[in-house]
């Protein structure tokens, strides 16, 4: 009972309140990072040095009047920012942060679960996390954003593809679909699959930035673009949502990518450096996410933005050629190998 | 007993749903509804033990196929508003046919399936090499079923160069 | 097959990139542009009309207003004009400094540009490293003559002020800075795929069209055009500097850009020139208690950063106050290249160019 029940609700919940606090200590880190960048110093007046920004940009988000376009779909309205968050949140239950842990005379697997289709259910979700941004186009009932929001859906499905068809040659390389398989597969193969599969990762990065609406591939929410963008009409703590599910997805991706290329929970070096694994599976975990999250804030602070047709164009006919290309290669030399 | 409970609680959801899907007024409401379907099929299909399946009917049934319902759908409903049938009995004579025709397709098939049994699958499992929900799909795909998939991925492709063809202004 | 309409969008007049008060039609066809129409007069102040009220000391004042971003350079062509009606000698003391000045103004607008345009495009840093950079020189003209933005900086026949003790010393500091940042900011757009694909083949205008559509400045030249006031009519101290001016081959934005990047490094040479020969001597020239010109007209035209600006101001002889004042703004004759530019270009181009002309509204509507 208590293995069955307590303890994976008491993960999700950790894990939740986890993810919740670090999505909007992400903005934060975000506003800061980028003023860095531009010879500036970002939020320094909530507390010190700005550490309190977050919640004060909660609470007045929480206190904005909540306006709903007369005419705009009352149920898919309120629903789309909800479709947009919901998926980013539920892919955790999956993820591995790290091995075992002995607490309470019990050994408890540190990730909520682990199913056999685990990469396979990531992918899905995600696909679902779509429709948040076609309803929210839609149900503001007004042709820019909803042309923006076919926009921006459009592009996040091109990529897709080429994100799932990297997915595919790292399965390739470990056997399995779990999650927990790839971490045990690097493991053992005693390197990290990003070595083994370079051009898989680069398009995973490339491809993550996409889904993300992230720049350089951020045009359908520029705010220098005629269009608003699909999140015009929204304010208050619904726009809030769409925010935060940004960069929920944001930290998303960099954790599957931690997982998948750079050895989860592994130290680096196990045989040339035993020392480092005195530090815990999911330090390590951490470190490896905030390296991407930090890479993702560095290219918008550093990169121009890409047209929508060579966005386009990029996703279509170099990333996917590339991927499948790759995954060609994958195969056959597995099967030499083999 | 727990399966059952969650067996027939998915099917009432996935016929209410349905019901919902045909009845409402709204298109873009009716798509939204669709989709609410299709994850409950996926929750079934869980229930039958196959994941993979149920992975597969999220990403591209729900998260693939009715997006692209939902773009014509926004995109027609942006231009020509619904327009209204003349002849309402022309509209139910219509309906009622159709449910005639399926109702008799339906019988047609349940007593066909019970004078020629199919046979026992259960034998071929047994004769996999490949243990786990995945392996099996793959393996059945590529030895037993081989010529569907290649025929399968023979008209998406002819599916997406036919529509490459239209939308294209010039060529 | 399918029947499709073409799609009016307003742009402006307040929206983030369009550089001011401007509003652009655009007529498109899904993503392209198939016809713009340019709608100015948003920040139209009356300029020349005042001007007839005021004499001409005072209308210094309102000249700085029109390119407030390059306000010493509108300063130096109104009191060459004045001074070429009264025939006034300019001391070369305050010639030099006026070389300087107007070199500095070039940098500082161009500081601007590449900060806006490349923010319009994406690249948001490099705007704060610009404005970064145009801060120096805006304390440099605020030691100068105490504002930062509205200088009134000249005096018909000379300057009001001589420059402080140390000033051609920290101008010579901020050149050797302002050199290592241009090697920053091409660094980071110069030879960017993204800035490449988002420039290169983007508003070609070739240069009889340049020509035709009565261009000047870096869009001219950006299309192979060589002509620059400076060299062609040289005005203040250029008839005694040594400098380079960049041209373009395409007619591109990027060649417009790589047209006014290299402007930055021609500018930082002149100005460490002129600073290193200022001559000494009084800072103004003998002038009349009263302004008041013979009756006549006349027009001069100095090379500001956006282009040609010209003054014709008509005096009539009998009161302090001109008779007719009329400005050339390059940027209104530039802003025509618009919609020849944008034609069967996508919607996100129109920024690029907009950013690509270097417009500035004061002096469009004035």
């Amino acid at each position: 009972m208590i293995d069955s029940l307590v303890i994976p609700l008491l993960k999700i919940v950790i894990v939740l309140n986890a993810t919740l606090v670090g999505v909007t200590y992400m903005v934060l880190l975000e506003r800061k990072v980028i003023a860095w960048a531009q010879s500036r110093l970002g939020p320094m007046r909530v507390g010190p040095y700005g550490i309190l920004q977050p919640i004060a940009d909660a609470v007045k988000l929480m206190l904005k009047e909540d306006i709903t376009p007369t005419r705009a779909d009352k149920w898919v309205f309120t629903a789309a920012p909800i479709i947009s968050m919901v998926p980013a949140l539920i892919v955790y239950a999956v993820i591995p942060f790290g091995d075992k842990v002995h607490l309470f005379g019990r050994d408890i697997s540190l990730f909520i679960t682990d199913i056999n289709v685990g990469l396979l259910y990531i992918v899905s979700v995600a696909s679902v996390g779509v429709y948040g941004i076609i309803l929210a186009g839609y149900a503001s009932n007004s042709k820019f954003p909803l042309l923006a929001s076919l926009r921006a859906s459009a592009q996040l499905i091109s990529y897709e593809v080429a994100v799932t068809l990297t997915l595919v040659s790292v399965i390739l390389v470990a056997g399995t679909l779990s999650m927990v398989g790839i971490v045990r597969a690097q493991e053992s193969a005693g390197v990290w699959f990003g070595f083994i599969q370079p051009i898989a990762f680069v398009i995973f990065f490339i491809g993550g930035l996409a889904e993300t609406n992230r720049a350089p591939f951020d045009l359908p929410e520029a705010e220098q673009e005629l269009t608003g963008g699909f999140h015009t009409e929204y304010s208050g703590m619904r726009f809030a949502l769409f925010f935060l599910a940004e960069y929920a997805n944001m930290i998303v991706v960099s954790s599957v990518a931690t997982t998948l290329f750079l050895g989860g929970w592994l130290a680096p070096f196990p045989h040339w450096l035993p020392f480092l694994s005195i530090v815990p599976g999911w330090i390590w975990f951490l470190i490896k996410s905030f390296i991407f999250l930090y890479i993702f804030i560095w290219v918008r602070a550093t990169l121009p933005r890409y047209r929508y047709d060579q966005l386009m164009r990029l996703g279509w006919k170099v990333l996917i050629p590339l991927a499948i290309l790759n995954l060609v290669v994958t195969g056959i030399i597995k099967v030499l190998l083999l | 007993m727990a399966e059952s409970i969650a067996f027939y609680t998915l099917s009432a959801f996935i016929l209410g749903f349905a019901l919902l899907v045909v009845t409402t007024k709204d298109t873009v409401h009716s798509v939204l509804f669709l989709v609410v379907d299709f994850l409950f099929v996926a929750a079934l299909y869980v229930l039958l033990g196959a994941q993979f399946l149920a992975a597969i009917q999220v990403l591209v049934y729900a998260g693939g196929i009715v997006v692209l319902y939902l773009f014509v759908v926004m995109l027609v409903n942006l231009k020509r508003p619904p327009e209204e049938y003349r002849d309402p009995r022309r509209r139910s004579m219509l309906g009622i046919a159709l449910s005639v025709a399926v109702l008799l397709e339906l019988t047609a098939i349940g007593l066909y399936s019970r004078s020629y049994p199919a046979p026992a699958l259960a034998a071929g499992a047994a004769a996999m090499p490949v243990t786990g929900n995945t392996e099996q799909v793959g393996w059945l795909l590529y030895t037993s079923y081989l010529i569907p998939f290649e025929i399968a991925s023979m008209l998406l492709l002819v599916a997406m160069i036919g529509a490459i063809v239209l939308a294209k202004r010039e060529l | 097959m399918f029947d499709t309409d073409e799609l009016v969008i307003n742009m402006g007049p307040q929206h983030p990139s369009t550089h001011g008060v401007l509003r652009v039609v655009l007529r498109l066809d899904g993503e392209k542009v198939v016809d713009l129409d340019v709608v100015i007069g948003y920040l139209h102040r009356g300029i020349e009309k005042l001007s007839e009220n005021r004499n001409w000391t005072q209308i210094i004042l309102l000249t700085d207003r029109m390119d407030y971003v390059a306000a010493a350079t509108n300063n130096v062509g109104y009191c060459e004009t004045v001074e070429k009606l009264l025939q006034l000698e300019v001391p070369r003391r305050a010639r030099y400094v006026r070389t300087i000045l107007c070199e500095l103004q070039r940098i500082a607008s161009h500081c601007l540009w590449i900060g806006t345009h490349a923010m319009d495009i994406g690249a948001m840093t490099v705007f704060l490293y610009a404005f970064r950079e145009r801060e120096l020189i805006l304390d440099l003209f605020e030691e100068f003559c105490g504002a930062r933005l509205t200088y009134n900086s000249m005096r018909i026949g000379g300057l009001p002020l001589d420059i402080p003790p140390g000033w051609e010393k920290k101008v010579l500091e901020f050149c050797n800075i302002m050199d290592g940042k241009l090697d920053e900011y091409e660094g980071l757009l110069t030879h960017n795929r993204i800035w490449l694909e988002r420039t290169k083949g983007v508003g070609v205008l070739t240069a009889a069209e340049a020509i035709d559509l009565g261009l000047s400045g870096p869009p001219l030249r950006g299309s192979g055009v060589p002509r620059d006031l400076r060299k062609d009519e040289p005005y203040a101290a250029y008839d005694e500097m040594e400098f380079d001016i960049p041209l373009g081959t395409v007619g591109d934005t990027y060649d417009r850009y790589l047209v006014r990047l290299e402007e930055f490094r021609q500018s930082l040479r002149i100005i460490r020139q002129a600073t290193q020969g200022i001559p000494e001597g009084p800072i103004v020239g003998k002038v009349p208690r009263l302004i008041k010109p013979l009756a006549g007209e006349t027009y001069h035209a100095i090379e500001s950063p956006k282009g040609e600006l010209g003054y014709f101001i008509v005096s009539d002889g009998k009161s302090t106050n001109p008779y007719r004042f009329r400005v050339r703004p390059p940027s209104f004759c530039n802003l025509q290249a618009l919609r020849r530019m944008a034609k069967g270009h996508l919607v996100a181009d129109v920024v690029a160019l907009i950013g690509s002309l270097d417009v500035v509204l004061g002096e469009v509507d004035r």
